[in-house]
């Protein structure tokens, strides 16, 4: 097998091979959970970039080991045990983002990129291109998440990052705030116009059928 | 590698005796880590949970507000403005110190604790919680510092009950004339973000403010209700607006706010202190 190129790696996943918004669409559910403020999108991203990178460089590191009858849940053990560390780590040092993202942390277990990358990446290459794998893959995870955080807190709050940009009428400014923005089902809405650019701009993403 | 060596290195790690093996060792390894992790941050996580619960205190008798100050401040303001003492519920008088001490005691050790709780008969009163605790702190906020330091304007209350999935854990904080609410917040609970979890809205927990608990013939009145409030009928003052999609979290919240502001709760001392008006020093 030839060995991939590590910058075709860890760039690749950002708009070439997509994972959430190319041609597959993995982990959609913690985009319409954590993206109404930027910075808990921001700390989610991070929280998805040490997890999949760490699960990557373990899993490969012991892919000659693992029996293949039971790997699903050996990958499964080892990013759960990543994602209660990722946990801890956040509620003893950020506390109050971590009161905000609640379950949705512990949800990293269930996203599909991090066991989609653990199964078709990291059970055959070795850790280090792994682990740039992973970072990649989650690089293009974190960027689809904070495109639609930036615009949800824009347009549904006023705000970028908690600072002010458009003053509301509430607070006697002039802009009325779109409040579907704030709710989840309108990152399904932004994903599908990422989507739709994405594939205008780079055709061969699209599938084809038959 | 070679080929052959791949071969057999696949047909090794099948057995019986490889498979367990790898289990084993992961299972180990994996449980040392989220051990270690849990005990060695533990310090810096119940920490977070104390200035936490103190911010509640303070958002609940808006002297904090989170957009405006840092959490480094929360110790300042508490020292200030509040004043923590350790009440007998049943009597609403200050706990005997020789009893209770009030450094060490702790309220939810002290509701599994059979010699300083109380069963709650029925336990349907509170969603199923059986026992509560004998006594409870009472958070007394103290006016503008300075000029009439001792005199009381509300007092902070802590509450608990059941909502949906979880118990809520709030503090609520009530005027000297013992029945405006001047503020309620939520700080630990486990309900459905988006739904249930909406009780930490600062928008909802702005509705409380202003309520009433009693109404004319000093019956606890004060109700969650499904949908909005009319605000001209008559009840308006002892309603709070529902959250669509949480009515089990809300029944809760008016159960256990029903609850603690009642006779078996808070209300003996809450009856002091609509006597005397937050002078009893």
């Amino acid at each position: 097998m030839a060995e991939p190129k590590p910058r075709e790696v860890l760039l690749g996943p950002i708009f070439d091979d997509n994972q959430m918004i190319g041609r597959v669409v993995l982990g959609v559910c913690s985009a319409l959970a954590v993206t109404s403020k930027m910075d808990t999108a921001f700390t989610m991203a991070i929280s998805v970039t040490a997890v999949l990178g760490c699960s990557n460089a373990a899993i490969s590191l012991i892919r000659n080991y693992i029996p293949s009858s039971i790997r699903i849940i050996v990958q499964m053990t080892i990013i759960s045990t990543l994602v209660i560390l990722v946990d801890q780590i956040l509620k003893a040092f950020a506390f109050d983002v971590s009161k905000q993202m609640s379950v949705f942390v512990g949800l990293i277990i269930t996203n599909c990129i991090v066991m989609g990358r653990a199964e078709a990446f990291a059970m055959s290459h070795r850790p280090g291109i792994s682990a740039l794998d992973g970072i990649g893959c989650a690089l293009g995870y974190s960027l689809i998440l904070m495109i639609v955080a930036f615009f949800r807190e824009l347009f549904g709050s006023g705000t970028v990052w908690g600072f002010e940009v458009f003053s509301l009428v509430k607070n006697g400014g002039w802009y009325v705030p779109n409040g579907l923005l704030l709710l989840p089902p309108s990152a399904f809405f932004l994903i599908g116009f990422l989507i739709w650019a994405l594939r205008t701009w780079k055709p061969e993403q699209v599938e084809h059928e038959g | 590698m070679t080929q052959n060596n791949m071969s057999q290195n696949k047909k090794s790690r099948d057995t019986i005796a490889q498979t367990l093996l790898v289990a084993t060792v992961l299972c180990v390894v994996c449980s040392v880590l989220v051990a270690s992790a849990a005990v060695g941050l533990r310090g810096r996580q119940e920490a977070n949970k104390r200035l936490d619960k103190k911010k509640n205190v303070l958002i609940a008798a808006e002297l904090f507000n989170k957009k405006e100050q840092a959490d480094s401040e929360i110790d300042g303001i508490f020292e200030t403005s509040i004043e923590r003492v350790l009440i007998d519920l049943e009597t609403g008088e200050i706990a005997d110190p020789s009893v209770v001490d009030p450094e060490t005691y702790d309220p939810r050790a002290a509701s599994r604790n059979s010699e300083l709780s109380l069963p709650i008969e029925p336990a349907s009163k509170l969603g199923g919680i059986k026992r509560r605790e004998k006594y409870a702190f009472v958070y007394r906020v103290k006016g503008p510092s300075g000029e009439t330091a001792e005199q009381i304007t509300k007092v902070v209350l802590p509450i608990y009950g059941k909502g949906l999935w979880s118990t809520l854990y709030g503090f609520i904080a009530i005027s000297v004339d013992g029945t405006t609410i001047e503020g309620i917040t939520f700080y630990q609970h486990g309900e459905t973000p988006g739904l249930g979890a909406e009780i930490e809205n600062p928008n909802w927990q702005g509705l409380w403010k202003g309520k009433q608990l009693l109404d004319k013939d000093k019956e606890i009145a004060i109700t969650v209700i499904k949908g909005a409030v009319n605000a001209n009928s008559a009840a308006a003052a002892h309603q709070v607006d529902g959250l669509s999609g949480a009515t089990i979290t809300c029944s809760g919240v008016t159960q256990l706010v029903r609850y603690w502001m009642g006779p078996e709760g808070f209300g003996p001392y809450l009856e002091k202190l609509r006597q005397t008006g937050g002078s009893d020093g």
